[in-house]
């Protein structure tokens, strides 16, 4: 079973992280790239399918020069390859556009299933699992917190806030994971070694097959039009207790859907 | 002429930078308060396949180097030294000597599980009457119908008593060289047998999440095959080993004396005094200041040590070095963050305050500072 991963560079959620006021993009230059965080849950995901059912995982970048980074990572956790799309001219797509160049780089490979994470901590639009799978016409399983592939079927666990829901689909499809599924493991020196001697096809949009026309900034379907710093944190509400403290605290969480 | 590390070296720094963070950060401070061996972060450490940094593919290794344990070491003891420690000792005492020195039958026997961190090794040196002074081993060897039964205590021995253990390596008096000091042999004794055993668990200052023992052997008898090395080199063996110990003691010792900055860096920023952050004083930025040269050169002088090493040069003197100037700057910056914490340095929640307790041994165990400016003053040629 051949799988694709598609693994996204962000930037690091432990420093502090900027958009360019000149563009409203994400100001690379302000902190470190790294790995989206729920995109290391997809590979391990990926890499444990392969495990079980072998086959090939293939992780797909499409960012710029600086993903290499995380590609290495994505290969030093296991994966087999790596396809990176990088083009200057792909600079301030938007989530569809993304989706768009990704679904149009996975017509030049083989694949049974593509896994990502739900979302990205940067831009976190949660959205490019569902346009990716539109583009390509297949079925989409989102939020996964568990996936069991059997044959030519899959069947997840759909997270929801009250449980989950059992959805079924035939591959190929296109599956997006919450953190819940797996605890992704650490590259070991051995593989990390591997990771650099591991296959990594460079492709511009033109042998993606992407429409110049069709990504970057000025082709966007959406636009950020301002952007603010978030507000700092004000001092939380003091609730006193009357001898009704138990039950404002079980309220206070039953709102936030902790119970 | 550059110490930029490659980018396996960085990415496996990383890698056991956000381990540390994300694993053992959160929990090591309860095993510590505890005294009890973190077996959980032991076995993680295992599947990362630290335990096996330094050696080849063929006997169970990562493939990697001396370099990348250093690495290792550093940013695991820039969190916490117990876990640190309990890697460089299965490492450079447990599993290099048998690397070294073992027959293929004894490295197929035991390297593959020590690689992996599913055993534990020690090395059995020191003794209640002789640390520094470890050509005066009383522990005895002698050869009885094909096997050596060993007599003898030794002290302060780590990864010795815990579940995991598979072996203690321990030096032994075999018999009287011609010129007559005693011929030290050293020999491979399993856990569990009969005639070893595991005395008591030593209550220690620091390092509370290690474990450390005293160890007993009353007729304990082994095959005769159990000799590790050559019969009679048991001392020279050793000594060769600590040299290459030093450098990775000098990088766990960085790692401590890096971890007191990251922690009062953070610090500085949020405690007010006066009317303003902390950090805004000078006097606190000139301690601070203090601390990241003391780190800097330090860890200049491990990588020097280290480079000398993989380049098969002589690294004796630098090894030396670097133990004594690393392990002073640990002690010197945990003594600083403990001041710049005030109270809150004396309490064991903080891990400075726990660094403040981990420190002191960097400058005794594994050759006293005494020792290492021994080493350095034979090497220029002072003489013995």
């Amino acid at each position: 079973m051949n799988i694709v991963v598609l693994v996204k560079q962000v930037p690091d959620t432990e420093t502090e992280r900027k958009l360019d006021p000149a563009d409203s993009t994400v100001d690379r230059a302000a902190s470190d790239g790294v790995i989206n965080e729920l995109d290391e849950y997809a590979i391990e995901e990926a890499l444990r399918l392969k495990e079980k059912h072998g086959g090939e995982v293939t992780i797909l970048t499409v960012g710029p020069e600086q993903a290499t980074d995380s590609i290495r990572k994505a290969l030093s956790m296991g994966a087999d390859k790596a396809v990176h799309v990088c083009d200057d001219a792909l600079a301030g797509s938007d989530a569809l556009q993304t989706a768009y160049a990704i679904a149009q780089t996975l017509g030049t490979l083989e694949y049974d299933l593509v896994i990502l994470g739900s979302e990205s901590t940067d831009a976190r639009t949660g959205v490019v699992g569902a346009a990716l799978a539109e583009y390509l016409g297949l079925p989409q399983l989102t939020l996964a917190n568990k996936v069991d592939v059997d044959g030519t079927s899959v069947k997840i666990q759909r997270q929801t806030d009250d449980g989950y829901q059992v959805v079924e689909a035939t591959l190929p499809a296109v599956i997006s994971v919450v953190e819940k599924i797996n605890e992704p493991r650490y590259p070991s020196f051995k593989l990390i070694m591997a990771a650099k001697k591991k296959p990594v096809t460079k492709l511009s949009i033109a042998e993606a097959g992407i429409d110049a026309d069709k990504v970057g900034l000025a082709n966007a379907t959406t636009q950020v039009v301002d952007f603010a710093p978030a507000p700092p944190r004000t001092a939380g509400t003091v609730v006193k207790d009357e001898g009704n403290g138990g039950v404002l605290i079980a309220d206070f969480l039953a709102s936030k859907k902790f119970v | 002429m550059s110490y930029r590390l490659s980018d396996e070296h960085e990415e496996l720094r990383r890698t056991v930078a956000e381990f540390a963070r994300t694993e053992v950060a959160p929990v090591i401070g309860d095993y510590y308060e505890r005294a009890a061996f973190p077996y959980e972060i032991v076995a993680a450490m295992g599947r990362m396949g630290l335990f096996g940094l330094p050696f080849p593919e063929d006997v169970g290794g990562m493939g990697g180097d001396y370099l990348a344990l250093c690495l290792a070491l550093e940013e695991l003891a820039r969190v916490d030294s117990s876990v640190a420690i309990t890697l460089e000792a299965a490492v450079s005492l447990g599993a290099m000597p048998i690397y070294r020195f073992g027959t293929p039958e004894q490295q197929a026997t035991w390297l593959p599980r020590l690689c992996s961190g599913e055993a534990l090794g020690a090395f059995g040196l020191t003794e209640p009457e002789g640390g520094s002074d470890a050509g005066a081993t009383r522990t005895t060897a002698r050869l009885d119908a094909g096997e050596w039964v060993i007599n003898g205590t030794k002290s302060f021995i780590t990864n010795s008593g815990t579940d995991i253990t598979a072996l203690v390596t321990v030096t032994a008096v075999t018999g009287q060289r011609p010129d007559g000091r005693p011929e030290i042999s050293a020999i491979i004794v399993p856990a569990g047998t009969p005639g070893f055993t595991i005395g008591q668990r030593y209550s220690k200052v620091g390092w509370c999440a290690s474990d450390t023992n005293e160890l007993v052997f009353t007729d304990c008898r082994v095959p005769e095959a159990n000799l590790l090395g050559e019969r009679g080199r048991g001392y020279a063996q050793f000594l060769s080993i600590l040299d290459e110990g030093r450098i990775a003691i000098a990088a766990l010792a960085v790692g401590l004396a890096q971890g007191c900055v990251d922690e009062c860096l953070r610090y500085v920023g949020q405690r007010v005094a006066f009317g303003r952050e902390i950090g805004r004083y000078q006097a606190i930025q000139f301690k601070i200041a203090d601390m990241a040269a003391r780190v800097h050169t330090a860890r200049l002088a491990y990588y020097d040590a280290a480079a000398r090493l993989l380049a098969g040069q002589p690294f004796k003197k630098e090894a030396a070095i670097a133990k004594l100037v690393a392990s002073h700057a640990a002690m010197d910056n945990a003594r600083d963050a403990t001041q710049i914490f005030g109270g809150y340095g004396f309490m064991n929640e903080y891990p400075v305050g726990r660094f403040y307790r981990d420190a002191k041994i960097l400058e005794i165990g594994e050759g006293t500072s005494e020792i290492q400016r021994m080493v350095i003053a034979r090497e220029l040629g002072l003489p013995a």
